[in-house]
């Protein structure tokens, strides 16, 4: 039962069967793109800053696929279909969970490697970074299946899920960017603790959201 | 509040028919029996799995038919499904992207979904709406076997159905 949902929701999300998935990795490169052209071609410039800056990509990528993330399949009846099998809507969106961040979290941190080159990162940033955006993203994903989820039977959910996900993403991008700049993995234990307590809270959150559209 | 004091109790093999206006809440009893809704006031006890069809199919518009089918085929674990699609008509369709299918197809898409599921509990809301002469004889066939078998069969419509036998239920009565 749990495969076929995870695959459902993958084809949904992913670039190749007509999903959107592609579009976050190309928003985050654009940016990677256009720093330079922003700031100056200022190598130690660019050097120094440039972790934040993809962070800071790698954030607003993960909001673009939030408004058909959810929204789309309370709409469908999907969710009112699968739990008339028996699949709880904590399940529903723990699959949907880790769909979300497959589509965008690995694509991201293979992108990050062009983008570092874009920005003159070295060898070492570079490792942070990817450890970095490897606890990081599994957060960022799970806050953005919550505020989905609350903000799908709201008429204006998809321009306020972005305004909504960019506070709750502070403490990563703290500890996350942080870590960057003091050439420390320790904070990164931070970025993964937080990731998983929201990845243990998320399909929990969700889950009582959609009941919640629903009851309406 | 929609109704009040409605008591309604099925047994195995029974099948009826809530009639009503537009609004008077044909759909609202529906998920409510389903479980999908909690009625303000009042207990619903069922026994045995629920299927519904209403005016959403769950499925994926992009998709052609037959993907969109087989997802829920997969979760059903339904083995008959060929059969379903050809008592339903809906065999050549399968290729066509389920957005390109007019309503009455949709309609029998989700009859077909609904004969994979294998449920015991029939929960149709306006299942005739769109559909042509032959497919309302066939929906009326379907429901008669669902019912043979032991199954039951509560249809929400605003329109006559053929069916000898059937009990009506006029939820108007009960609005408040």
């Amino acid at each position: 039962m749990i495969l076929p949902m995870l695959k459902r929701d993958l084809a949904a999300l992913f670039p190749f069967a007509g999903g959107g998935a592609a579009l976050p990795v190309i928003f985050f490169l654009a940016v990677a793109m256009l720093y330079p052209f922003a700031v100056g071609p200022n190598a130690n410039l660019l050097a120094q800053t440039g972790g934040g800056v993809v962070w800071i990509a790698a954030l607003l990528a993960a909001i673009l696929p939030l408004d058909r993330l959810v929204a789309r399949d309370i709409e469908l009846g999907v969710f009112d279909q699968l739990k008339l099998r028996g699949v709880s809507e904590e399940v529903s969106m723990a699959m949907r969970l880790a769909a979300h961040w497959l589509s965008f979290g690995p694509p991201l941190i293979l992108a990050a490697f062009p983008a570092a080159a874009l920005l003159n990162l070295d060898g070492p940033t570079l490792h942070i970074l990817l450890l970095g955006l490897l606890a990081g993203t599994p957060g960022l994903a799970a806050i953005g299946l919550m505020i989905a989820s609350l903000t799908a039977s709201l008429r204006a959910g998809a321009a306020l899920s972005g305004l909504l996900l960019i506070p709750l993403a502070l403490p990563i991008l703290i500890f996350g960017a942080g870590a960057l700049a003091r050439a420390d993995e320790a904070s990164l234990g931070f970025v993964a603790a937080i990731s998983l307590l929201l990845v243990a809270v998320a399909p929990f959150a969700a889950g009582a959201a959609i009941r919640a559209a629903r009851e309406g | 509040m929609l109704f009040r004091g409605l008591a309604l109790e099925m047994g195995a093999g029974e099948a009826l028919h809530v009639r009503g206006a537009n609004g008077v809440g044909k759909t609202t009893l529906i998920r409510a029996l389903a479980g999908l809704l909690t009625p303000f006031a009042g207990r619903i006890d069922r026994v045995g799995a629920v299927g519904i069809v209403d005016e959403r199919t769950a499925l994926d518009p992009d998709l052609p038919l037959g993907k969109a089918l087989r997802f829920w085929q997969q979760l059903d674990m339904c083995d008959n499904a060929l059969d379903a699609l050809e008592t339903l008509g809906l065999r050549q369709l399968l290729d066509v992207p389920v957005r390109y299918l007019s309503t009455g197809q949709r309609k029998r898409a989700a009859l077909a979904q609904l004969l994979g599921q294998d449920a015991d509990i029939w929960l149709l809301d306006e299942p005739l709406s769109g559909l042509d002469s032959g497919a309302i004889e066939i929906v009326i066939a379907l429901i008669r076997d669902h019912c043979a078998e032991g199954g039951i069969a509560l249809i929400a419509s605003h329109q006559d159905i053929a069916y000898n036998g059937l009990k009506t239920l006029s939820l108007g009565d009960y609005a408040k």
